[in-house]
């Protein structure tokens, strides 16, 4: 489908030339394998669009799980300067902040035994997903208001987990500049009933076991070993993300001619950082970052006390704490060294993980020493891995690694390919529980679908952006 | 006969709809989208429909399509109300006025297929071949 001719820079690395109305080049990290995948779709074209943005610096990146988005592609980092730059509901996306949570546990394989089955049905009965699913956490306006203002800590203070899970989570969990009042009501309203839910699509929880450690020292330092359960979290802001970007998004079309940018694709519709609706955006974008936190802070918490209750294990002998949390939907204010000059840029991360390496400030201080972990999960069947951050990410990514395997195969064709056949019971002789509130999601989100995660992941390691810790097998795996 | 049919698209879901007049294309795109997301086959009979007029407009045709499909979806992830019947009063290249049939949505009753969380701007054209109009447009999902 794509025509747009690629040279490569290196094994890891392909450019795409600076043409037409584009500002810069375009680097997509990618093996030759990847490389070969990216014929089929339209994401080539889409990091070309996004070059074409005012005030983008260095280069449209696009990480090796790229694919088809609208827009910005998923999979896709792009910088932008604070004077003359844009700020992009788009390519942040709709559901803003959507991340993951790693939380490990004392437990072995053993210790879980024949209770596998009974423990997967009761997180599905009792940690709410699917369309439409709604929370055990009510609001009242007073306690929304600070959710949007104050995210994981909000969820902390009301019972919800420990000071301790800040620590080990991206910003500790709060985005500062959040201001509700530049939210409407109608995504007020959308929040209400949504904290403490999963959603459905390819959100999920997953019941893993740490197969493999590539880094032992790093593995220490997070908490993980051989054969260890954890428990990983895939989840963002619900309805209430979806509507803050679809409000400023049909905002900035509706003004695109008075700022006068000539944009590629109307769903990149942007406004200048540095004004009004820019800044509104910003502080908008932060309470739906702030929600999808306290989100996962909730869901975290529901899970222990699942967990607790189901194997019947104190909070001590369970041990469940955050090994991290990254947020891989999200535009962010951050400083990096251009051509030796110290600079504040607007980092768009649009299906993108943050990646800052060893001794940066905004490390968790318990991990000053190796970096920042990035988590990265896979398909229903293949698991997820746990990777460090490394110094190169600072140089070439502006501190961002991929965030996942990334599609390969439309939702239609996912339906197609797996008539007649049962994804569950697949799933079942490869050793995965999957219980899911839809069959469709699960024939959508079979493991083909999928690029394969372990090679995505061997382009982040061998380009030195993020290298391996551990790799961890899903064992179950509960969907939306 | 179905008016609208999937398009490929890695990440999302991606139609392209037909109609004889811009109307009708536009009250057929909104059905296509209620169609993907509920399954109302062997419902024929609304209880005691409720109507709603609704008034949208956009910067052009395309935008006005795009901000009706989002205030239809709005009624729907907000406010759990399913359109069943769409009928389009007035189409200007900027806006339109549409009268919606509806009810209030059911777990129940309605099977939900698909979770539409958004309709983007992504890859959207309203074209006018000899015989009839056709768009085509990305729902987040």
């Amino acid at each position: 489908m794509s025509e747009i001719k690629l040279e490569r820079i290196d094994d890891n690395r392909l450019l795409l030339p600076q043409t037409g109305g584009m500002m810069v080049p375009g680097i997509i990290y990618a093996n030759e394998k990847i490389h070969q995948l990216l014929k089929n779709d339209e994401s080539t074209k889409q990091v070309a669009n996004v070059a074409h943005l005012p005030g983008i610096v260095s280069y449209s990146l696009a990480m090796p799980d790229v694919h088809w988005g609208y827009g910005f592609p998923i999979g896709g980092v792009a910088a932008f300067d604070l004077e003359g730059g844009i700020v992009s509901p788009g390519g942040v996306g709709y559901d803003i902040n959507c991340g993951c949570r790693l939380l490990a546990t004392n437990l072995t394989l053993a210790d879980i035994g024949d209770r596998l089955d009974n423990l997967t049905t009761a997180l599905y009965q009792q940690i709410p997903s699917g369309v439409g699913s709604t929370g055990a956490v009510k609001l009242s306006g007073k306690d929304q208001k600070k959710v949007l203002e104050d995210g994981a800590l909000w969820a902390v203070k009301a019972g919800f987990g420990t000071m301790a899970d800040l620590e080990t989570t991206e910003d500790e969990g709060v985005m500062t500049g959040a201001d509700p009042e530049q939210i409407s009501a109608r995504a007020l309203e959308r929040g209400k009933q949504q904290l403490g839910t999963l959603g459905s699509g390819n959100h999920f929880l997953e019941i893993e076991v740490v197969e493999e450690i590539f880094d032992e020292k790093a593995a220490r330092i997070f908490g993980l070993h051989k054969g260890q359960i954890n428990i990983m979290i895939h989840s963002g802001s619900r309805g209430l993300g979806y509507q803050i970007c679809d409000d400023y998004l049909a905002l900035m079309v509706k003004h695109a001619q008075k700022t006068g940018i000539d944009l590629p694709d109307r769903q990149l519709a942007c406004s200048y950082i540095d004004s009004q609706r820019g800044r509104n955006y910003l502080a908008a974008m932060a309470c739906g970052a702030n929600y999808a936190w306290a989100n996962r802070q909730v869901l975290m918490h529901l899970t222990q006390a699942v967990l607790e209750k189901s194997l019947h294990l104190s909070p001590r002998e369970l041990g469940m704490r955050l090994v991290y949390d990254v947020c891989h939907n999200i535009a962010k204010i951050e400083t990096f060294n251009l051509q030796g000059k110290m600079k504040k840029l607007c980092v768009h991360r649009k299906g993108a993980t943050r990646a800052f390496p060893a001794g940066h400030s905004a490390v968790p201080v318990k991990y000053q020493s190796v970096g920042q972990p990035v988590l990265i999960p896979g398909d229903m069947g293949s698991g997820s891995y746990v990777l460090v951050a490394q110094q190169k990410a600072m140089q070439e990514t502006f501190g961002s690694a991929c965030h996942g395997a990334g599609r390969v195969m439309s939702r239609t064709q996912a339906i197609k390919v797996s008539q007649g056949r049962s994804i569950s019971r697949e799933l079942a002789n490869q050793g995965v529980i999957v219980m899911a509130s839809s069959k469709g999601t699960l024939r959508e989100e079979i493991p083909e679908a999928y690029k394969n995660v372990d090679d995505v992941v061997q382009v982040m390691h061998d380009s030195g952006i993020a290298t391996k810790v551990a790799k961890l097998k899903p064992l179950a795996c509960i969907k939306g | 006969m179905k008016k609208y049919k999937l398009l490929d698209h890695t990440a999302d879901i991606r139609i392209e709809v037909s109609g004889k007049t811009r109307k009708d294309l536009f009250g057929n795109t909104v059905m296509a989208m209620f169609d993907l997301m509920i399954d109302m086959s062997g419902e024929d009979k609304i209880k005691g429909p409720d109507e709603k007029t609704l008034k949208v407009t956009g910067a052009d045709l395309e935008d006005t399509l795009i901000n009706f499909l989002r205030e239809a979806l709005y009624l729907f992830n907000g406010q759990r109300w399913l359109i069943r019947h769409c009928e389009p009063l007035e189409l200007t290249g900027k806006s339109i006025i549409v009268r919606l049939k509806g009810e209030q949505y059911n777990r129940q009753k309605n099977i939900l297929k698909t979770e539409i969380k958004a309709v983007t701007y992504h890859g959207l054209s309203i074209n006018k071949s000899s015989k009839s109009w056709r768009a085509k447009v990305v729902f987040d999902v």
